[in-house]
């Protein structure tokens, strides 16, 4: 049997399987845990509709908790309020960053924008320089577009507001 | 499947209709990949369709769970015929080269974020929260396709004439997306969802000022209207649905 306190530590170790150097928690997507009797429930929101990271986040959530020491793990899904990037952690952002994946602009004001407005390029994460191009809306995964610094002239991986 | 015509609940009707709409495009959209002109649109594609394929996932669970008769998302989508589906005609549409590919995404996507708009507010709490989720994924849709619309149609005089053509093609099919139905005003009188009629200004709102940046020419109305929604498909949805349930419909059942 694990406490509350127990579990999210367990939950803290986890790292999200795109993006290794962050975890779930970090991630922002743990919105609570529960533990009553012999069960530990984790509710979960899952980023985007597609990210086939989602299934493997809950089989490591159930290996994880079990292997500590939990009986039974409960994980369920919860769309509403639907994630967004801000849930980022301020160390999760600082972790991208080293990672050399620039992290997201606040995603407040993507709802309003003009539909043919080209948002504001993120600084590199290597050197820091403002200067940089994007060279493609989708990145490896959904989450991230691809940019290219004109300082360093490295290619770097842009965390998207959503 | 046997034949028998079993009729849907406008509730159920219409959250099949939202499913089958995200999951036909995905489905057309993964045909993209290995063979999109660049990387760059092969990775926006294929990022595209699984995002519809993960909504489609949502919506037709949701659908499953309101008809009650324990029929999951794999069941919906594998194990129906065509005359089952409540997709527009418009997303069955063959994908033609990808000019017309992404104008078609720019058509639907337009549309569809009015809908996750005004279905944000449902009274079906599970319809609203896919609804919410799904706003911000099309945003994304929207912005990429409209992108394309404005760079190839303004382009050269090969890729404007394509455009040109595309739209010509696709614009007809568009006007089933507003045709007055009774299962909208059903579910609109109870405070479900939103007719589809109702979204008309906002989408041409939105449509319009993109194909003028565009240089298109936007054909008149005629009387032509597709009746996907109705169930009444046009050919390709079959060849589409062979190739997608081809391997429940082979080995009933098999997972991996």
């Amino acid at each position: 049997m694990l406490t509350e306190a127990q579990a999210w530590h367990v939950l803290q170790e986890i790292p999200d399987p795109e993006l290794p150097a962050v975890s779930v928690c970090e991630l922002g997507i743990v919105r609570e845990v529960r533990a009553a009797e012999e069960t530990v429930t984790v509710v979960v929101t899952p980023t985007y509709s597609g990210c086939p990271a989602t299934q493997m986040i809950e089989a490591a959530i159930r290996t994880a908790l079990q292997d500590a020491g939990c009986a039974a793990v409960s994980v369920e899904t919860r769309l509403s309020p639907a994630w967004t990037t801000d849930w980022l952690t301020p160390e999760a952002r600082a972790k991208l960053r080293a990672h050399g994946i620039a992290p997201p602009h606040a995603a407040g004001r993507e709802s309003t924008q003009p539909l043919r407005f080209v948002p504001p390029a993120p600084r590199c994460p290597r050197c820091d320089a403002a200067d940089t191009v994007r060279l493609s809306e989708f990145g490896a995964t959904a989450c991230k577009a691809l940019y290219r610094c004109t300082q360093c002239r490295e290619p770097f991986e842009y965390f998207k507001p959503i | 499947m046997n034949g028998e015509e079993k009729a849907y609940s406008a509730h159920v009707e219409y959250v099949l209709r939202l499913g089958d709409n995200a999951l036909i495009l995905g489905q057309r959209l993964s045909e993209w990949t290995g063979h999109a002109p660049v990387l760059e649109e092969e990775l926006a594609l294929a990022n595209i369709a699984l995002d519809l394929i993960g909504q489609s996932r949502l919506l037709l669970t949701h659908a499953g769970t309101l008809e009650g008769a324990s029929r999951d998302e794999d069941q919906l989508a594998f194990l129906r015929g065509d005359h089952q589906f409540r997709n527009v005609t418009l997303v069955e549409l063959p994908n033609g080269d990808f000019g017309r590919t992404v104008l078609r995404n720019f058509l639907v996507s337009a549309f569809t974020r009015e809908l996750w708009q005004a279905l944000g507010s449902s009274r079906d709490r599970q319809l609203a929260a896919i609804a919410e989720k799904s706003l911000k994924e099309t945003r994304y849709h929207v912005k990429h396709s409209a992108d394309w619309v404005v760079r190839l149609s303004d382009g050269t005089d090969e890729s404007h004439l394509r455009m040109q053509s595309a739209l010509d093609y696709l614009w007809p099919y568009t006007a089933e997306l507003f045709t007055e139905n009774p299962v909208d005003h059903e579910i609109a009188a109870v405070g479900l969802g939103v007719a589809w009629s109702a979204l008309e200004p906002a989408w041409e709102s939105t449509v319009r000022p993109v194909l003028m940046e565009a240089t298109l020419a936007v054909p008149a109305r005629t009387a032509f209207r597709s009746r996907g929604k109705l169930g009444l498909h046009s050919e390709y949805l079959g060849h589409l649905l062979t190739e997608m349930q081809y391997l429940q419909r082979t080995y009933p059942g098999a997972q991996w």
